[in-house]
Order: structure tokens, then C-alpha cells, then sequence
């Protein structure tokens, strides 16, 4: 009943999708499909939420479609249910903001039939109960959002990322193909209960699960498979861009989860943990350290994506070691930070690409050293993005942080574990997860400080609008979600319990709701609790008690003035900081040995009146290192190969006659 | 009945460290002049200058935002409650529990991230050059930090600074190699938390200079008290942090009488006129460092404190 239900959805959205094809003269075309999307993912999240309340019973269905021999399977259980509750939000979200943001679309119809085509592949994904279904909503979904990438297909710069996502997406979905055939065995039994009944060596399962982490952690954007993402994302317009980053890459964490901790069942060995650990470390820094040094507001957004994937895996990497030991009560916790963050992440991603659109609309701008002072005719845009920007830099009292402090606190947990180079592991990741959010704070005061405090850089920045009602609604729905998850992490916690149980045989945090104060007490509270709930309160307490005392008991005037700045204040907007120079110190600590970053200054002899010159040369070491000698290679190859191209008939026939013999040979020795 | 004394006590305890802190600045100041063969400024000083400051009027820049004129509320919140969380007088109090040492820390960078907003607000260069490098510092500072109370927890199996303390003051604890380094290390980042010389001078206004006030060169008022009383706080939060984990020696237990909770705050103040005795004859016997050194202050911060934590996991008995 329920799953027919939530089948009907991604048929009724592509049927809208359809409608967007044909009707593509219609003028209120583009308000009619975002409330139709918004609709249907509005009654799809409700439905799932029932659901959940409901006791959260796992339902199937099967189809006779798909396959001949297998038929379709599909299955809501409590995994499906918590990822169709991001998607679905995610994409009411964006449908809210698209009511006002898609006005401004220059090409509509590129991104009209796509855009619920893009929803109905993510829901699909999720309720997938066989390899076949899966691969091919996953497939759709890919191609649906490459679409969507090439929007604005004139730019030279989006046809790159969309060459590029292409080749990755597919790379991705064969890596996937691959681990399904494997969980599959000889006898292929490709729907899901099979395989999570089948029994692999441990040498298949250790394959599947690189496989796995190939193929989601491509979609997902880990390094070093993230080189796409931030190019692709950004390219889209705003709200798929949030749908790409908040969203899709939580599919691609869901895909990851189904195989490595449902469908492999435990995992075989200890290294299994270390590796995903150690790629979510890496990838967490790394993103960062990306971020830091872009100053095109998306995509640094986008690169921020990369960092909070690996935050991600550092969770379900912790939760693959503790369960290779038996620890399930260690690996309950390091489980629900991981989920924690999926949702933590899908709602302040999906809140700062959106307040990013809103830029967009406001100023035609994404480069940060073009823009400045839009808190000013801005103000509501503002006060959202910064409570995304807070959320994301991992600051109480809001969402951000607690994901963070649960992943620490199962990092303190990883001394119980016997083998040794986990036990150095921990620490390490422990420290660059660390490093991480204090770079992501650095990093969203630079986003925040540059595009919206200080004074306007350009004639656009200075005659911004604030945006439109739609707009400014789907952004205090996500900046007030931001804002409950933070002060009642304990309700999300007893949420999550039913999934984390499933992939955890059976064991789970303890009840957060019977905590006093709904204080948040993973393990016991003599070892660790927060309580962000109070911890707003003292702040709101003490704030408004200092507000009070002194505009009772001090001055309470407040005249306008020129700036200070020490005596010599300077008139133009160019002296303030900029994006490049707030990172400047960042890059020299870490970007000369990461990014082999190189300054050069330029200056024109004394008496000359040119202007001085700063050059900044980055390297980016995963290109250089990975792709770079792939693309040389395949472009040596190719260029061998062209000749082939120029040939007369006469070689041709005699090529096709050679490798007949040759093909004959060959079966003969194989006799 | 038993309740209501321990609102007191948390009420007390709040109280006490917002009335400390100026003095615990104007002390550290008095030494440092008297060790600078200079008489100084009185004891009290600091608290003239914020009743000062209060009753002046606020003069805003043309460009400052909403958001310039609300973070010093911001920014003052978050520290009083980031300190008045760090036991000081007596362990286990009524909300010790509301967060540990972890999202204190955090709620130090809550408060720096404002600081640094605010710095960028009115879009002069100086406020930039402060906030670029308060954010530089802070992201090694942090971690640093961080891998202090990894090397605790270990240790004492808990977050929570309250048992930390009376896991201290009771267990048979004794010399450690890893106390040691996280002892080096969390002073090491409470110099550069706090603005002192060697990563900054909280008396310099020489330009090329400044890192905290670059950031609040353009405040006034009793904006600039708030922001002034909050640094103050920031100083005594340290101070207590070093107290309580290092020198938990004195600290009153919940519920343990007026006696024993008036010699505990004896015992605090002592350990904060020590502390604030040694800060002010280390800062004056070392010169300012060049800010691209910080980076490499603070890599050792960080070095030590992640050493500290992996010799806890190689054995506990290091």
C-alpha cells in the first residue's frame, strides 16, 4: 500500500516531466512544474514521515517489469524511509525556491523536463530493491543531472564539467555494476534478499567493497575521485546545484551503506574500516583546503561538499572498524554521526547553494571579488546564509556542531580497539577532523565576510535587490531546520536508532528522550553530554541581560560617523580585503605544501607607474598526480591509434582478414 | 531546598568570574609594568576603563551593518557561558553538564567567528588583515586544542570537565609524559588565544602589527566595553581551564558546604594571581614573533598535543 504509493510518485513526477516537454510555449509553464514538484514531494516526505511515526514496518513489492527471469523489486525500510525523507525535503525545498528563482532562467526549457525527471531517478535509487532497478534509477539519475549540468551548455567552462561528469558518472556506475556482480555470484541472484543471504570469500567481499567505495564514492565526491564535483555542481543553476550537492551525493552515501553494511553483511577485516577512515580524513582536509583558495562562491560551496563526504566516511569508517570487533555499542555511535551528518549536511548545503542563487539573481555575480555589502539590501538573504554559514563551520548552538561532536566522541572510543594501526589511525583522523572544521569556520567567514559584509565592489553588488517571498521562505524553512536539529539533537538521535539497529545488528544508541533537559548523552553523561538546547538558552539569557543593563544603566546613542581605520581611511571599495588576500595566510601555511602554491610580486621600478602585479600559481596535486598521466595516456594511445581512421579499402579488408586469422588462431590454441 | 543552592552556586560562580575578569587583566598588567621597572596603572584600572567606555556614545562607521552592532551581545554571550562552564571554585555543579570540553571550545569559535565577521563588516583593510589572520591562527590553535582534550579524555575516560577534574584531584594520576606535552600544548594555544605576546600584544596599535584589534579597530562605546570584558573573560577562562585540569588542588565538590566551597574559591583565587603572575613574566621575557612564526608556534601546539594523545594510545600508563 505504502510502497504504491511512493511508486506513484517518480511516476507522476516524470508524467510532469513530460508535461514540461510539451508544453514548452506556455508562459506560467515554470510555476506550474515547481508546484507540481513541490506538491509531490511535500505529500511523498508527509507520507514518509507517517510512515516512520507508525512503527516504520518494512514493505515490499514486486512488478513485472524490468528483467524477464527477476521482475522489479522494491522495499521501504527504515534506511530507504530516513534517505526518502532528505531527498524529499531536499526537493520540496528547492521546488519552493524555484517558484521565485526559476523566473529569472534564461533557458527554461533546458532545465524545466529535467529537473522532476532528477527527483523521480533519486526516489527510485531509494526504493530499489534489486541490482537491476538500482543500476538503472541510478543510471537515470546521473544522466538526468548531467542534463541538468549543461543547462547553460554555452559556457566553455560547463562543457568541460559536463564532459568531465559524464566519464566519471559512468566510471562510477560500471565501478557499481561490477560489486552488484559480485554480491550476485554465479548464479545471479540479483535481487537484494539474495544477495544479503549469499556468503562471500573474504577475498570477493574485500573487492566488493573497493568496488563499492569506487563507485558511490565517485558520485559522492571522495577524494580522489572528487575531481568533477566542483565543477559541475556550480554549473548548474542554483537550485539543482543544491539538489546535486545536498541531495544526490547523500544517494551515492546511501548506495555505499546498502552494500558495504546491508547487503555484505559484517565486515571481514579491520583494514576495511582503516581505509574508508583514512579516505574520509583526507578528503575532509583536503575539500577545505580546496575551498579555501576559490573565491567563485559555488564553487567553493561545492568543494565544501567534498569535506563534509569525507566527515561522513570518517563515521562509517569508524563504524566498519568497531564492528569488525564486535564493538557494537562503539560503532552504534560512530553510525548515527554519520547519519547525523547526512541530514545535517543536506539541510545547510542545500540553505547556502540556495542563498548563493539568491546572490546570483540579486547581482548576476558569483565571484566573490565582485561582490560585498549585499547584508545591506539584503538583509533577510543574509541572516540565512549566515546561519547556514555557522551551521557548517560546525558551531554551537546549531546542527553542524553536534554531527562533529558525535564523531569525536566515537573517535575517544577508538583506544578499545586491539589493532594497532587503528589505534594510530584514530588519532590522526581525529586531528585532521579537527583541522577541518577550524579551516571550514576560516573558510565561511571569508564566504560570508567577503559576498556579504564590508562595501559593494561593483556597480552590481551596489544595486542588489533582496530576493523574492518564495526565495526567502525556502530559506528560513532550511535555516530554522538548521536551527532545531542543533537544540534537539536527542529527537533526530531516537530517529536514527531503527536504521542504525538494522545495519548494526540489532544494537543502537540508548533513548535520548528520557535524558533531563533533553540533553544529549551518547554514552553516559559522566563521560560526555551537551545540551544545546541550554546552551542557547544561556547565550539568549546572557545577551539579552547584557542588552538590558546597559541601555538601561550606560549610553544607549549611537551617531554615524566616517570609518576609523587608525586615521586613513581610504574612499575605494578595491582596498578592502578581498577573497584572495583573507586566504592569503592559509595558503602560506598550508597551500605551499599541499597546493605547491607560488607567489610572485611584480613591481615597476621606482618612477614607473604601472601597477604592481601579484601572481599566485596553485597545483592542484590530485589532478596532477591521478588524472593527468590517465589523460596523457589515453590521448598518446588515441593519437597512435588515428591512423586507423586514413586507411584505403584494400587495408581494411586485409586488417579484418588478418584478425580473423588471428581470432581462429587463437581458438584453436584455446582447444 | 537543595536545589535552590545550587542555583546559587552556578548564579555565584557566574558572577564571580564576570567581577574577576578585569581584575585578573588589571593584575596581569600591574606585574608587567612592575617588572618593566614601571609603576603601572592600579589594579582597578580595567574596570574604570569599561565604566568608562559604557557611558560613552557609540559612533557606528557609515558602512557598519546590523550585524556590526549586534555580535559584541553575541560575542559577550558566548564566552561568559563558555567560561562559566569551566569548573572553577567547586566541580560538578548544576549545568557543568550542559557541555563538555569539547563544545567549549567550540563556543570559543562561535565567538571568534563573529569577532571576525565583525572585523569585516565596515570593509576597511584593517579589519580584514585582523580577522584573515585571527582565522589563521585559529585553525591551528583549534586542533591543536582539540588534540589537548583527546589526550585527557583518554586519560580520564570522559569529556566532561567536571569529571576530568575529580578524576584528577582523586585518581592516582602522577607524572606523565602525555600530561606533560598537553600541559605545554594548552599553553601554548591559551598565548595565542588570548592575543599575548609572543602571537600578538593586546597593547600595541602599531598597524602592520595588530590581529585582535585590527578586528576591533572600528568599535566604541560600550560596544567596545562588551568586547573589552569579553577578551577579559577569554584570559580568566584559560586561566581556569589550566586550573582545573592541572591544579584541580582545593576545588570544592557539589554540594559540599559553604566552607569548603569559600576555601576552594581562596584556592582559585590563588591559582589565578599565580597564573596571571607567570603569563606576565613569560610575556615579558620574550619578544614578538613575525606572524608568518605563528604558524609554526602553533604547529608544535598541535605536534605536541597529537603526541600527547598517541602515546595515550600506544599505552595508558605514558
Amino acid at each position: 500500500m505504502i510502497l504504491s504509493l511512493l511508486l506513484s510518485l517518480p511516476v507522476a513526477l516524470l508524467t510532469v516531466s513530460g508535461a514540461a516537454v510539451f508544453a514548452h510555449r506556455h508562459p506560467g509553464r515554470s510555476r506550474g512544474i515547481y508546484s507540481a514538484t513541490l506538491v509531490l514531494s511535500t505529500v511523498a516526505l508527509c507520507v514518509v514521515l507517517i510512515h516512520w511515526l507508525g512503527g516504520h514496518t518494512p514493505a515490499t513489492l514486486t512488478l513485472p517489469i524490468g528483467l524477464p527471469w527477476l521482475g522489479a523489486h522494491f522495499r521501504l525500510d527504515a534506511l530507504a524511509a530516513f534517505f526518502l525523507v532528505v531527498v524529499n525535503l531536499g526537493g520540496a525545498v528547492a521546488s519552493l525556491f524555484a517558484l521565485g528563482y526559476g523566473q529569472h532562467e534564461p533557458a527554461p526549457e533546458r532545465v524545466l523536463p529535467f529537473f522532476p525527471a532528477f527527483l523521480a531517478g533519486m526516489n527510485l535509487v531509494l526504493l530499489a530493491d534489486d541490482a537491476f532497478i538500482f543500476l538503472f534509477a541510478w543510471e537515470f539519475m546521473s544522466l538526468s543531472s548531467w542534463a541538468l549540468v549543461l543547462a547553460h551548455h554555452r559556457e566553455v567552462a560547463n562543457v568541460r564539467a559536463g564532459y568531465l561528469y559524464l566519464v566519471m558518472a559512468c566510471f562510477g556506475t560500471l565501478a557499481l555494476l561490477l560489486s552488484f556482480g559480485l554480491l550476485a555470484g554465479p548464479q545471479g541472484g540479483y535481487d537484494f534478499a539474495t544477495m544479503r543471504a549469499a556468503q562471500l570469500t573474504p577475498g570477493l567481499a574485500a573487492l566488493t567493497l573497493v568496488l563499492a567505495l569506487l563507485g558511490a564514492g565517485s558520485k559522492a565526491g571522495l577524494v580522489p575521485l572528487h575531481v568533477w564535483l566542483p565543477l559541475a555542481h556550480p554549473a548548474a543553476p542554483s537550485h539543482v546545484s543544491a539538489l546535486m550537492s545536498g541531495v544526490m551525493t547523500k544517494v551515492a552515501v546511501y548506495g555505499f551503506i546498502r552494500i558495504v553494511f546491508d547487503l555484505l553483511g559484517e565486515p571481514m577485516a579491520w583494514w576495511w574500516g582503516g581505509l574508508v577512515l583514512s579516505l574520509g580524513g583526507v578528503s575532509a582536509v583536503l575539500g577545505v583546503l580546496y575551498a579555501l583558495m576559490q573565491h567563485d562562491l559555488k564553487r567553493l560551496l561545492a568543494y565544501h561538499t567534498v569535506e563534509n563526504i569525507g566527515i561522513i566516511f570518517i563515521g562509517l569508517g569508524l563504524a566498519l572498524a568497531f564492528q569488525a570487533n564486535q564493538m557494537y555499542a562503539s560503532a552504534a555511535l560512530a553510525l548515527t554521526a554519520a547519519l547525523f551528518h547526512v541530514l545535517n549536511h543536506s539541510l545547510f548545503k542545500s540553505l547556502l547553494f540556495l542563498g548563493t542563487g539568491a546572490v546570483l539573481t540579486a547581482t548576476g555575480e558569483r565571484d566573490m571579488e565582485r561582490l560585498g555589502g549585499l547584508i545591506h539590501p539584503m538583509p533577510w538573504t543574509a541572516l540565512a546564509f549566515l546561519i547556514g554559514a555557522a551551521a557548517i563551520s560546525a558551531l554551537p548552538p546549531l546542527n553542524g556542531f553536534v554531527s562533529e561532536w558525535l564523531t569525536f566522541q566515537a573517535i575517544l572510543l577508538t583506544p578499545e580497539l586491539p589493532q594497532w594501526m587503528l589505534k594510530f589511525l584514530a588519532p590522526a583522523v581525529g586531528a585532521l577532523l579537527a583541522l577541518s572544521a577550524a579551516l571550514a569556520a576560516a573558510c565561511f567567514v571569508k564566504a560570508f565576510g567577503i559576498t556579504f559584509l564590508g562595501r559593494p565592489r561593483s556597480p552590481a553588488a551596489a544595486q542588489a535587490r533582496e530576493t523574492d517571498r518564495y526565495s526567502l521562505a525556502a530559506l528560513f524553512i532550511l535555516a530554522a531546520l538548521c536551527l532545531l536539529a542543533g537544540i534537539l539533537p536527542g529527537l533526530v538521535v531516537d530517529g536514527l536508532a531503527p536504521i542504525v539497529g538494522l545495519l548494526n545488528g540489532g544494537a543502537h544508541l540508548t533513548a535520548q528522550h528520557g535524558q533531563p533537559w533533553l540533553t544529549l548523552a551518547p554514552v553516559a553523561e559522566v563521560k560526555s553530554s551537551y545540551n544545546g538546547l541550554l546552551v542557547l538558552l544561556f547565550m539568549a539569557l546572557s545577551g539579552s541581560l547584557a542588552v538590558l543593563l546597559i541601555h538601561r544603566l550606560a549610553s544607549d546613542v549611537a551617531r554615524r560617523g566616517p570609518a576609523w581605520d587608525c586615521g586613513f581611511p581610504e574612499s575605494s571599495p578595491m582596498t578592502q580585503y578581498t577573497a584572495g588576500s583573507f586566504a592569503q595566510p592559509i595558503r602560506r601555511v598550508f597551500g605551499s605544501v599541499v597546493f605547491q602554491a607560488r607567489e610572485q610580486v611584480t613591481m615597476p621600478p621606482p618612477g614607473d607607474a604601472r601597477a604592481a602585479r601579484l601572481e599566485v600559481q596553485l597545483q592542484d596535486p590530485v589532478w596532477d598526480l591521478g588524472y593527468a598521466p590517465i589523460t596523457a595516456a589515453v590521448i598518446a594511445v588515441s593519437t597512435r591509434f588515428n591512423v586507423l581512421q586514413y586507411l584505403t579499402i584494400r587495408r581494411y579488408l586485409s586488417l579484418v582478414f588478418g584478425a580473423l586469422v588471428l581470432l581462429l588462431l587463437g581458438m584453436v590454441l584455446w582447444r | 531546598m537543595a536545589l535552590i543552592t545550587d542555583y546559587l552556586v552556578q548564579g555565584g560562580q557566574m558572577l564571580l568570574i564576570l567581577l574577576l575578569a578585569p581584575l585578573l587583566t588589571g593584575w596581569v598588567r600591574a606585574i608587567k609594568a612592575r617588572l618593566l621597572r614601571r609603576r603601572g596603572p592600579s589594579l582597578l584600572q580595567p574596570y574604570r576603563d569599561l565604566l568608562k567606555l559604557l557611558r560613552k556614545d557609540v559612533v557606528l562607521a557609515e558602512s557598519a551593518s546590523w550585524l556590526f552592532r549586534v555580535a559584541p551581545y553575541l560575542i559577550f554571550a558566548a564566552i561568559w557561558v563558555a567560561a562559566a562552564l569551566v569548573p572553577t571554585f567547586a566541580s560538578g555543579l548544576l549545568f557543568n553538564w550542559t557541555a563538555d570540553l569539547i563544545a567549549i571550545v567550540a563556543l570559543l569559535g562561535t565567538a571568534r567567528f563573529f569577532l571576525a565577521l565583525a572585523g569585516l563588516d565596515v570593509g576597511t583593510s584593517f579589519g580584514g588583515i585582523g580577522a584573515s589572520r585571527e582565522m589563521m591562527i585559529a585553525s591551528l590553535a583549534e586542533p591543536a586544542m582539540l588534540m589537548m582534550v583527546f589526550t585527557l579524555s583518554l586519560l580520564a575516560g570522559t569529556t566532561q570537565l567536571s569529571t576530568v577534574a575529580h578524576f584528577m584531584l582523586t585518581a592516582e594520576v602522577g607524572l606523565r609524559v602525555s600530561l606533560a606535552l598537553a600541559l605545554l600544548a594548552l599553553m601554548m594555544v591559551a598565548i595565542a588565544e588570548n592575543a599575548r605576546i609572543p602571537v600578538d600584544n593586546p597593547a600595541t596599535h602599531l598597524e602592520l602589527t595588530m590581529v585582535h584589534e585590527a578586528m576591533v579597530l572600528e568599535y566604541s562605546g560600550r560596544h567596545l566595553a562588551l568586547i573589552e570584558l569579553a577578551a577579559a573573560l577569554k584570559l580568566l577562562l584559560y586561566l581556569s581551564l589550566l586550573g582545573c585540569i592541572f591544579a584541580p588542588w582545593g576545588m570544592a565538590t557539589a554540594g559540599a558546604g559553604l566552607m569548603a566551597y569559600l576555601f576552594g574559591v581562596a584556592a582559585y583565587l590563588a591559582k589565578l594571581a599565580l597564573g596571571g603572575f607567570l603569563l606576565a613574566l613569560f610575556e615579558t621575557s620574550v619578544a614578538k614573533m613575525r606572524v608568518f612564526r605563528v604558524d609554526q608556534f602553533l604547529g608544535a601546539a598541535l605536534m605536541l598535543g597529537l603526541l600527547g594523545a598517541l602515546l595515550l594510545f600506544v599505552s595508558r600508563s605514558l
